[in-house]
């Protein structure tokens, strides 16, 4: 849909202007990642939002992306658009979620929810964000869900208690153990990437 | 003297109340009738989407986005299935892709019918729910009829929609677009021109241009401040492009403004949904990609490989090459985008939903402060909040 020549030439002109905050660039289905630390964040986001070549004025998305077998086990990703260019760009950092990263709601305002949500969700920590707490679990929880290690059942579960007539937190029992169905099967001969239980080509 | 003894005034409205159109509790400063900080607390339907769809396989996962926004729903099946097919490089026939532009703008009018009435509802207006409930119901007959369900349709496929259209859908379709624009008009006599309706809505919640862009709006929040942009002729997907129609734009910014551009919006769906049925080719309505879609019944009596298909399929469902993508629509409430990430398995390894009402909602506080407890909940209603998306 997008011209890929576009894309890697505004890339190669972000990595010209930022040679300290950005390491590279990639252009895949149409689409371009910046690779940024966590300390020039806030001066990618600057240059991108104000250079006349950029104008990536509207911040859509931050999320965080959990990779437990890294030593820097967050990604954060940002998705920027440029109107007047008519393009989305990628900013991918990576982050241990021990020191914080610089939060964006100076440059753009809408940084903030997001980035509730990504302290909600990965506990990812944001520096200098003025409101940062939880957003989206309810008041009180405890973890943080979306990582891998989380368990899908959660932690707890609330039920009515008739007694002390008000709703209480028990921790999850559940009637049947929890089941995570392996269908992945060595017929093909497919050569698979290893799952989540850790099962290779040959273990299966 | 006096006057600087008295503090502001905490108020706690909602979660359950009719004007929060959902569970949204919003905890306000108040100075005497004006909102001095709104503070937005989400999440009370908030159900784990996002975990619970990295735990499916990618088939398994199209349900979930039904059940977000659950006025829109086949619009973020759309955004779901062209991110699967852009990381999975998979052709869509032509047939399916006029199906799915068409009922993502019957899922536009099913939306801004909704919108529009509530709004009217929210600033005291009974009258047009009650008319624009009946025109939804047919719209959601539709839905019925091609899918087989009202509400939730599970319809759309990575590679096309799972079924083909039945008999006199299409007419019947053309018929009510025949009917609609005379319906809005009726709508419009209701509203447009009413005093009280003008009264609550002129003015009202004003965004200019740059607070729009700034606090990442999107969809008629952005157009309503005066920005022409929109993704299905910006960035067009599926057979957008060859679709004539026209973007309305507000001028002012107000509830109002945004109130008058759905009402075109909706025409100008209606024109692209007779583009659609006039145009529409006959064939196959899915990917005859064995990897990714299903045998027919038929077939899988006679060939033993379509039974292996068929048992592969759904079971460990297909696997999508690694890779990621960020892959938005235009949904009615503005840019619904799914950001994939696939590490070659049968699951997403991340599936990160971009909703367009969380950044909307987001900026309440920008947009009530200095209003009257009343014009938030107009501004609510201009907002067009549906707690689906919002909480995931």
């Amino acid at each position: 849909m997008h011209d890929d020549d576009a894309l890697v030439k505004l890339g190669g002109r972000i990595l010209e202007a930022l040679p300290g905050e950005v390491a590279s660039y990639s252009v895949e289905h149409g689409e371009l990642t910046v690779m940024t630390g966590a300390e020039g964040i806030l001066k990618a986001l600057s240059f991108l939002r104000d250079d006349s070549g950029c104008r990536f004025k509207v911040l859509m998305d931050i999320c965080g992306v959990d990779y437990p077998e890294r030593a820097l086990r967050f990604d954060v990703v940002y998705h920027l658009l440029s109107l007047q260019h008519n393009q989305r760009i990628r900013l991918k950092l990576q982050t241990s979620g021990e020191v914080p990263v610089p939060s964006a709601t100076q440059i753009f305002p809408a940084a903030g929810w997001f980035e509730r949500e990504a302290w909600d969700l990965y506990g990812i920590p944001f520096a200098n964000h003025s409101d940062l707490r939880r957003i989206l679990t309810d008041y009180g929880f405890e973890g943080h869900p979306l990582r891998k290690d989380f368990p899908l059942t959660g932690h707890v579960e609330l039920r009515y208690d008739d007694e002390q007539k008000r709703v209480v937190y028990d921790p999850v029992s559940l009637t049947q153990e929890f089941r995570s169905f392996d269908f992945l099967s060595p017929w093909e001969g497919t050569v698979y990437g290893a799952t989540d239980d850790g099962k290779t080509e040959e273990g299966s | 003297m006096a006057s600087s003894q008295i503090k502001s005034y905490t108020v706690n409205f909602g979660p359950q109340h009719p004007a929060t159109h959902g569970v949204l509790r919003l905890v306000m400063e108040l100075d005497g009738e004006i909102v001095e900080r709104a503070d937005p607390h989400i999440g009370l339907l908030h159900r784990g989407t996002e975990k619970l769809i990295e735990n499916k396989t990618y088939l398994q996962a199209i349900p979930y986005f039904d059940r977000l926004d659950y006025v829109s729903p086949l619009c973020q099946e759309h955004a779901f299935v062209l991110a699967v097919e852009k990381l999975a490089r998979i052709e869509v026939p032509i047939r399916a892709q006029y199906i799915r532009v068409l009922f993502s703008e019957i899922t536009r009018i099913l939306n801004h019918l909704l919108n529009v009435t509530t709004q009217g509802m929210d600033v005291g207006a009974m009258t047009p729910v009650l008319w624009g409930f009946e025109e939804r119901e047919k719209l959601m007959e539709f839905y019925e009829r091609a899918t087989g369900a009202r509400l939730h349709a599970n319809y759309f496929r990575p590679g096309g929609v799972h079924q083909d259209l039945p008999d006199n859908l299409l007419e019947d379709i053309s018929e009510f677009c025949e009917s609609f624009p005379s319906f809005v008009s009726k709508l419009e006599g209701l509203l447009t021109e009413n005093r009280i309706f003008k009264q609550r809505n002129v003015d009202i919640g004003v965004v200019s241009q740059d607070q729009a862009l700034a606090w990442g709006f999107s969809g008629p929040m952005l157009r309503g401040s005066g920005i022409a942009w929109d993704l299905r002729k910006a960035q067009p997907y599926d057979v957008y492009e060859r679709m004539n129609f026209d973007i309305p734009i507000g001028k002012n910014g107000d509830c109002y403004d945004r109130y008058l551009l759905r009402i075109e919006e909706m025409l100008q769906s209606i024109k692209i949904i007779n583009q659609c049925i006039e145009e529409m080719p006959l064939g196959a309505v899915i990917t005859d990609d064995r990897k990714y879609s299903p045998p027919l019944r038929s077939e899988m009596k006679q060939s033993m490989e379509a039974l292996i298909h068929h048992f592969k399929l759904y079971t460990e469902g297909f696997h999508v090459p690694a890779g990621e993508t960020y892959t938005a629509v235009e949904a009615p409430k503005g840019e619904f985008a799914v950001y994939l990430i696939s590490d070659g398995s049968n699951r997403p390894y991340r599936c990160k939903i971009r909703a367009p009402g969380f950044a909307h909602l987001q900026s309440l506080d920008m947009m009530t402060r200095g209003h009257m407890v009343a014009d938030a909940v107009a501004i609510i209603g201009t907002q067009d909040i549906v707690f689906g998306e919002i909480d995931r």
